[in-house]
């Protein structure tokens, strides 16, 4: 059986980056251009990363599912991105970042990757500020800060409400810059089908042109998957159309661990769902918390318009249930919130699905302009999707799929337990545990690419050991074969419904069983129902079209298939862990107040599941997450 | 509501394409534009005809995915609005509305609404960046830019790629796009070194794309989502004619191109 050894250097904690460092081996300046990388995905992890090896002097082969690699996911972030510069002298340090995004994470990750984060964190706004990200700037030149949800201090850099837009454009000018030097090739429209292993190590991936339809193999001496999150399983996330797990999840039928998928983050502040043809939902940032209380009417059916409830009657539960960090509390806590209030039959709008957010005590105070000015972006946005002007009534909000804290499981030098195989970004599962902080995305996928894996993959490619392969190898001929089997059989079967259809279903058996709250009971039930849906996806789904073409329904039913198998690895993932942490809220372990409980004695470690062949159980590998230099806690907002 | 949709169906580069009509009544008002289509589409593989190819990702305004002709607009007819934002609020019962793909030459069609808009990438790679590599940079505090500076770059810097200006242009020029790049990174003293270089290497590959010139329309600036101005063209033509000067001896500056 694979090990699971995490490698985390030996010593304090501060220095643990440092020495794994000067233990690494290096690669000879003149060897780099004999060594191959692909990189999968162009988001901040992946453009990161592919335009750091480029810089070092490797070959890069860099692929995307987009027609630039501008478009990855990243660019939607609206918030910010941490860093522990404290620049506003308000206490903050490496340590409090570390600490804060421990916490934050319910103690279920690495302490040594979390301080590595909260330490390389500072050089990323460096790095990003010299590539010409135009973050917000104070009347005196210096860069601005905002507050972000659990934190005390205001460690969070933006650039308008477009954070990821800019942090992505400019790592993708770097990116850009590398491509013309020739050190990176660009493949947009191109997404990754298989991964192939050849003695125990990953040497390379199959690909299908999405223009062409041409299904090809490439071949490298280390393959980094920088492929994002999955929220889409749900159907109706935050995310865009095309994320998805595919890349991720082929990978794992290749053997790599997949590690805490069960931690599904859930936003609190969402456009709610206006209908049956809703194609996804619409975040509506966090920073909107820094100036924007939330609430409920105090009687259940309160018809009147928000404006004709007077404050006596209404219900600004966080500040009243968390009066320290009010309506700054972490996301799993004000969606879950959130979710009590509507069940409770107190929510609002349409179906009483939704809570509003209003900003009129702010605008009394700053005037609407100065809040146009922090986040007017956000607000137009609310009124071309909602028809409504947040300036005169309160947004309404309510939660949504997020973000995956779970993913392809890494050692502390990101490599799975496949040697070869490098996995970055929101696809990994290290450092955000059983929730991620706001803000914290974006830092992670830039350290994980601009100042940790340049490293990392040096040692192992230095190493050696990497055989002489080509792409004639039989692991690649029995990939292709399997791609292309599997695109004739979609478009075969020739069913009665889309593929939407069976996506759309899958979503709702996911958000009704295994959402916002879980039970064995909702869990066992979702752990028949995926299977079942499964069959019948296989057995009367519609696809048009031929092979060899631009066929947006046959890319569509490939992610879907693999949502159909991640969807059942999730609920049990969901039904071993007797806990409630962080994303993870089962309704059998919560407090008296209902708060989540966890169980440290039993559950603290990260869940990394083996794959053992289609329709059969997995197998669950434990790494037991050691905690030396924090003492564990209840977590608490109060 | 109900509308009828003529939308160009072309099966790829070579074919020679048409408009084919859509009696589409199942419209909501609180819909999506890209939601309507959606709901079209699923419909045609159902009744096993060939639904619309459109790109899209975000659904949300900001990667510049999305994109096409509604009634002659590009994005459609609401100022300052991606087509995935656009809502069928803003239309009415038995509207006709025709779509088509951003057509320019430097943009090939892929397949009915999708198109191939690399040449932008290529535009950028010619030096749309501050040639600076991982690692180097100095404490981001050490470098001062006064926030009306800051708040200018960013109003360039926030471009998302789309094409609507080349689509909306006579020309078929991407002066807007470039101009913004060119703006953004030279409104900054971070990107002030290379300046000049960059505005002439540019625009010279903006020609060579096959990009046609501008000639100060405006269309551009209409048509883009997030409200580019034509200043950031003007900013090109200066750096650009600076850098024919300081670079070029004896070049004629050939304006924006
Ligand atoms: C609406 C929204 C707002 C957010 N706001 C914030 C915020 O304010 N602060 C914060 O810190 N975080 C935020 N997040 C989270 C953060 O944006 C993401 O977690 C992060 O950007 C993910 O980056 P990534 O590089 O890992 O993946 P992505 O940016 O999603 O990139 C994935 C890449 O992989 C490629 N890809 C995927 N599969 C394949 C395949 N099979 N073949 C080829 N290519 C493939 C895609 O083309 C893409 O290039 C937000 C997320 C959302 C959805
Ligand atoms: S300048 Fe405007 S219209 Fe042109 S690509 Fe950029 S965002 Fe789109
Ligand atoms: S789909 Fe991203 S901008 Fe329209």
């Amino acid at each position: 059986m694979p090990t699971l050894d995490s490698r985390i250097p030996a010593g304090p904690l501060a220095e643990k980056w440092t020495k794994r460092k000067a233990d690494m081996k290096l690669v000879n300046p003149a060897n780099k251009r004999k060594y191959t990388i692909i990189v999968v995905g162009t988001g901040l992890a992946g453009a990161s990363a592919a335009s750091s090896f480029g810089e070092l002097g490797y070959n890069v082969l860099n692929f995307c599912f987009q027609d630039t690699p501008r478009r990855a996911h990243s660019i939607a972030a609206q918030g910010g991105i941490n860093a522990a510069k404290s620049y506003q002298n308000d206490g903050d340090s490496v340590w409090r970042l570390f600490y804060d995004t421990i916490k934050g994470g319910d103690f279920r990750a690495r302490e040594a990757n979390v301080y590595r984060l909260a330490e390389v964190s500072n050089n990323i706004i460096d790095q990003a500020t010299a590539q010409g990200v135009p973050f917000a700037r104070e009347y005196g030149g210096t860069l601005a800060n905002r507050s972000f949800g659990g934190a005390l201090v205001s460690r969070t850099f933006y650039a308008r409400g477009q954070t990821g837009q800019q942090l992505l454009i400019g790592a993708y000018q770097s990116l850009m810059r590398q491509v013309e030097l020739g050190k990176v090739k660009m493949f947009p429209r191109t997404e990754m089908l298989d991964l192939v292993v050849i003695d125990g190590r990953a040497r390379g991936i199959v690909t299908r042109d999405l223009v062409t339809g041409k299904v090809e193999s490439f071949l490298g001496d280390a393959v980094v998957l920088a492929t994002g999150g999955y929220g889409n399983l749900y159907y109706l996330s935050t995310n865009a159309k095309g994320s998805n797990v595919t890349a991720s999840w082929r990978a794992h039928r290749k053997g790599a661990f997949f590690a805490n998928p069960c931690y599904t983050q859930i936003h609190p502040t969402c456009i709610p769902r206006a209908g049956e043809y809703q194609s996804k939902l619409t975040l509506m940032s966090e920073s909107l918390r820094n100036d924007g209380r939330i609430w409920v009417p105090k009687k259940a059916g309160d018809g009147r318009a928000p404006d004709q409830i007077p404050e006596g009657e209404r219900d600004y539960y966080l500040e009243r249930k968390y009066p320290t960090y009010g309506n700054l509390a972490p996301r799993d806590i004000s969606s879950r919130a959130a979710k009590q209030a509507c069940d409770a039959g107190l929510g609002v709008g349409p179906g009483g699905l939704g809570v509003y957010l209003d900003f009129s005590d702010s605008i009394k105070r700053l005037g609407a302009s100065a809040i146009g000015e922090r986040y007017g972006n956000l607000f137009d946005m609310y009124q071309r999707i909602t028809g409504e002007n947040p300036y005169q009534v309160p947004m309404r909000i309510y939660p949504a799929v997020h973000y995956t804290m779970g993913g392809l499981w890494v050692d502390y030098d990101l490599m799975s337990n496949l040697p070869g195989l490098f996995v970055l970004g929101e696809a990994n599962f290290s450092d955000h545990g059983a929730n991620r902080l706001g803000a914290s995305a974006l830092m992670q996928g830039l350290a994980d690419g601009y100042f940790v894996i340049p490293y990392t993959i040096g040692d192992y490619l230095a190493r050696g050991g990497i055989a002489k392969v080509g792409t004639d190898h039989t692991e690649f001929k029995a990939a292709e074969a399997q791609v292309n089997a599997q695109e004739k059989k979609f478009l075969s079967i020739q069913g009665k419904h889309t593929v939407d259809y069976f996506h759309k279903k899958l979503g709702n058996i996911m958000w009704e069983n295994v959402g916002m709250a879980r039970t064995q009971e909702s869990l066992e039930k979702a752990l028949r129902e995926i299977p079942a849906l499964r069959d019948e996806f296989w057995q009367d789904v519609k696809v048009p079209g031929i092979e060899g073409e631009f066929n947006q329904e046959l890319e569509k039913a490939g992610r879907v298939a693999d949502f159909l198998e991640l969807g059942e690895l999730l609920a049990t993932d969901a039904l071993q862990r007797n806990e409630s942490c962080g994303g993870h809220f089962r309704s059998e372990f919560q407090t008296e107040d209902g708060e989540a409980l966890r169980n440290d004695a039993d559950y603290a470690y990260a869940a990394a599941w083996e794959w053992n062949g289609a329709s059969k159980p997995w197998t669950l590998n434990k790494e037991p997450l050691v905690f030396e230099n924090i003492h564990l806690q209840t977590r608490s907002y109060k | 509501m109900r509308l009828t949709l003529e939308i160009w169906r072309q099966k790829g580069a070579d074919d020679a394409g048409r408009f084919v009509r859509y009696e589409h009544d199942e419209v909501s008002e609180h819909m999506s534009f890209l939601e309507m289509l959606d709901v079209l589409n699923q419909k045609l593989i159902e009744k096993g005809e060939e639904p619309v190819s459109f790109d899209s990702d975000c659904r949300e305004g900001i990667c510049g995915m999305c994109g096409f002709v509604v009634n002659g607009y590009p994005h459609g007819p609401q100022p300052l609005t991606t087509v995935c934002q656009l809502h069928m609020r803003f239309f009415h019962d038995g509207d006709v509305l025709r779509l088509e793909p951003f057509r320019a030459k430097a943009f090939p069609i892929i397949r009915d609404l999708a198109i191939d808009r690399s040449a932008l990438d290529r535009i950028i790679m010619a030096g749309g960046y501050n040639s600076i590599n991982a690692g180097g940079p100095r404490d981001a505090n050490s470098i001062l830019v006064g926030k009306k500076e800051a708040d200018l770059s960013m109003d360039a810097a926030a471009c998302i790629g789309c094409g609507a200006c080349v689509a909306a242009c006579p020309n078929a020029s991407a002066s807007l796009f470039t101009g913004g790049k060119i703006s953004h990174l030279g409104l900054l003293p971070q990107g002030e070194p290379e300046r000049k270089t960059r505005a002439l290497s540019m625009v010279e590959r903006h020609n060579t794309e096959g990009f046609g010139g501008c000639t100060v329309i405006g269309a551009c600036a209409e048509a883009c989502p997030k409200g580019l101005k034509l200043d950031f063209i003007a900013r090109m033509n200066k750096d650009y004619l600076a850098g024919t000067v300081t670079y070029r001896e004896g070049a004629a500056g050939g304006g924006s191109g």
